[in-house]
C-alpha cells in the first residue's frame, strides 16, 4: 500500500498508476449531486461570488487545494454534539462526469474518490491537470468508516445528510488508482475487453 | 349446551388490531440493514476462493467480507446507501392496511433515528430531504392478502402474516433496464434466445457501477410497469431457490456462466466474478409489446423477512 498525506503534491500524483493502491491520510471532503451542482452555479459559473457564499468558498479552497474529494453521502451519528460516521462507502461517480473537469481544475484538486469510474473528460483532466481517480469500494461502508477518525466541521447541511459536505480526516483510507494522470483508465480497458467477448454471444 | 359455551370461551377471538408488529418491524430493518442473507455470503464466499490469489478481484472480495463481518458484529449498515426501502406484506384477510402501514411507518422512522436507515426520502420538486425516510410513495409498501397453508391446518386462527424487506441502494438501481423486443442491435428476436442477449448486454452495460459482483433480476413480458415490478420481486427468491419454470431454470444457470466470463469483476477491477446469480420470472403479455426489465442488486443484498404466527415472531433472510 501506497501511503498518501493530503495535501498533495504533483510528484506523488505523477508517481501512481492504475492498479496501485493508496491509503489516504489527512483532511478530505465529501461532496455528491448537490454540493457539485453548488460548485459549478455559485462559484465557477457565477460572475462574482455572492457575499452569503464568500466565507465558505474561502474555506473550501483552502481544504481542497492540493486536496481530496470524496463522492460519498455517509450515515452520521450524533453522539454527545460531535458526529460520528457510521457508515460511509461511496457513492457512483459518473453522475458528476459532466462537472468533475472543472471542479478540479477550479479548487486544484489532487485526487477524486468515488466508485464505478469517471468518462473522458475527467480522464482527461486528470492528465492535464495532474490527478487521479481512486476508487473505493463500494457498499463496504461499515469498513470504511473506521477510517474516518474524526469529523471536523459539515457544510450545506441543509441539503440533507447525505448530500452535506463533511469535512473529514481520515487515516489510511483505502482506495485503489482506477485513473492515472498518464491516460490511463481500468474502466475504459475492463469496458473494451468486455465488450469483445458480449459480442461473440450476440 | 353447558360444553358448548365453555369451548366458546376457551377459544380467543382474533382481533387483528390488536396487533402491534413496530417493534418487530424495527427489528426487522435492523437485521436487513446490518447483515445479509446466508445465501448471498455462502455466494461470495464461494467466489473468494475462486479468484486469483492477490489480484483486485480477490483483494476486493476479501475487503467486502470483512465489510460484512463488521456490519453485523458493530450493528452498523453495511452500505450507507439504504437505499429505496421496500415492503411487501403478505397477510390474511381482516387486517388493517391502514394500520400496518402506519406501524411501517413509525418503524421507518425509528430506525432511521437509530441511523439503521440512512435519512434517503428527498422531495423531486423542492429538493428537500424529509429527515425520516417519509414522503410520497416512501417506503414503498404493497399489500397480498394470502393464506398460510402451514397455519390454516395447525389452528383455527388465521393471524399468519409475513413482512419481506428489501434495502436497494441507488447505484444499483440506477444501473437497471428495459428492453423492447425485437432489438436488431443486438440480434435478439422475440424468444427466449432474444431475451438472453439483452440481459447479457444489461450486465455488460452496467459494468462495476451496480456493485458488483450483482443479482440480476429479471421480468420477461407484462406491460413497462408490470414487467420491472415483476424483475424487482425475483430478487426476494434466495440463490439457491431452483426456478419453477424450467426453461427458465436453464435459461439462468446459462447466463450465469456467461455472464461470468465477460471478465467485469467486484467493482468492475476485472475477474471471474460478475453475477451473483439470475433470477428469472415471466408474466403474459399482449401481441403488441414484448418488454424485458432487469432489476439489478448490488452484492450488498439486503433481503429480509418477518413471520408472524399465533403471536410468534421470527425472522428469516
Amino acid at each position: 500500500m501506497i501511503r498518501l498525506n493530503i495535501p498533495m503534491t504533483d510528484e506523488q500524483i505523477m508517481n501512481l498508476k492504475v492498479g496501485d493502491v493508496v491509503g489516504l491520510n489527512g483532511v478530505i471532503l465529501t461532496a455528491r449531486d448537490q454540493a457539485h451542482k453548488y460548485f459549478i452555479e455559485t462559484f465557477i459559473d457565477s460572475e462574482k461570488i455572492p457575499e452569503s457564499e464568500a466565507e465558505l468558498h474561502q474555506t473550501l479552497c483552502e481544504i481542497l487545494r492540493g486536496g481530496v474529494i470524496y463522492h460519498c453521502g455517509p450515515i452520521v451519528k450524533t453522539i454527545d454534539d460531535r458526529w460520528e460516521f457510521v457508515a460511509a462507502g461511496p457513492t457512483t461517480s459518473i453522475r458528476e462526469e459532466p462537472y468533475q473537469d472543472r471542479v478540479i481544475e477550479y479548487f486544484g484538486l489532487k485526487a477524486v474518490i468515488g466508485k464505478g469510474g469517471m468518462g473522458a473528460r475527467t480522464l482527461a483532466a486528470c492528465q492535464k491537470h495532474r490527478a487521479v481517480y481512486l476508487h473505493a469500494v463500494g457498499g463496504a461502508a461499515s469498513l470504511i468508516a473506521q477510517s474516518v477518525k474524526e469529523v471536523e466541521d459539515v457544510y450545506k447541511l441543509e441539503f440533507g445528510v447525505p448530500e452535506a459536505m463533511w469535512k473529514i480526516r481520515v487515516e489510511n483510507f483505502p482506495a485503489t488508482v482506477t485513473i492515472d494522470a498518464h491516460g490511463n483508465s481500468l474502466h475504459q480497458k475492463i469496458q473494451e475487453e468486455s465488450r469483445k467477448i458480449l459480442e461473440a454471444y450476440l | 349446551m353447558r360444553e358448548k359455551e365453555h369451548s366458546l370461551k376457551t377459544v380467543k377471538v382474533f382481533n387483528p388490531r390488536e396487533i402491534d408488529l413496530t417493534k418487530h418491524v424495527l427489528e426487522l430493518i435492523r437485521r436487513t440493514s446490518t447483515d445479509l442473507p446466508a445465501d448471498v455470503v455462502s455466494a461470495l464466499e464461494q467466489a473468494h476462493k475462486r479468484e486469483k490469489p492477490k489480484s483486485a478481484a480477490e483483494r476486493t472480495l476479501a475487503f467486502i467480507l470483512e465489510n460484512i463481518k463488521l456490519a453485523k458484529a458493530n450493528s452498523t449498515p453495511i452500505c450507507q446507501d439504504t437505499g429505496t426501502v421496500i415492503y411487501h406484506v403478505y397477510m390474511p384477510f381482516g387486517y388493517s392496511m391502514l394500520d400496518i402501514t402506519a406501524q411501517i411507518h413509525e418503524a421507518t422512522v425509528k430506525a432511521t433515528e437509530l441511523a439503521y436507515l440512512r435519512p434517503n426520502t428527498v422531495d423531486s420538486i423542492t429538493g428537500q430531504n424529509s429527515g425520516n425516510n417519509i414522503g410520497i410513495g416512501s417506503p414503498t409498501i404493497e399489500f397480498h392478502e394470502w393464506e398460510d397453508e402451514t397455519v390454516l391446518q395447525s389452528s383455527l386462527l388465521r393471524n399468519s402474516l409475513r413482512i419481506d424487506l428489501m434495502l436497494k441502494g441507488g447505484g444499483c438501481e440506477n444501473v437497471g433496464a428495459q428492453y423492447s423486443l425485437p432489438n436488431s442491435e443486438l440480434k435478439a428476436n422475440r424468444d427466449l434466445e432474444g431475451v438472453k442477449k439483452v440481459v447479457l448486454d444489461a450486465i455488460y452495460q452496467a459494468q462495476g457501477r451496480g456493485c458488483a459482483p450483482g443479482i440480476i433480476g429479471v421480468g420477461i413480458g407484462g406491460d413497462r410497469g408490470t414487467s420491472m415490478l415483476l424483475a424487482k420481486k425475483q430478487l426476494f427468491r434466495k440463490l439457491d431457490d431452483p426456478n419453477p419454470i424450467p426453461e427458465l431454470a436453464d435459461a439462468e444457470e446459462e447466463l450465469l456462466q456467461k455472464a461470468n466470463t465477460l471478465k467485469i469483476g467486484p467493482m468492475g477491477f476485472g475477474g471471474m466474478t460478475t453475477v451473483l446469480g439470475i433470477q428469472m420470472g415471466a408474466m403474459h403479455r399482449i401481441p403488441a409489446s414484448y418488454f424485458i426489465s432487469i432489476a439489478y442488486m448490488c452484492w450488498a443484498d439486503r433481503r429480509g423477512s418477518l413471520f408472524y404466527r399465533d403471536g410468534r415472531i421470527s425472522f428469516d433472510a
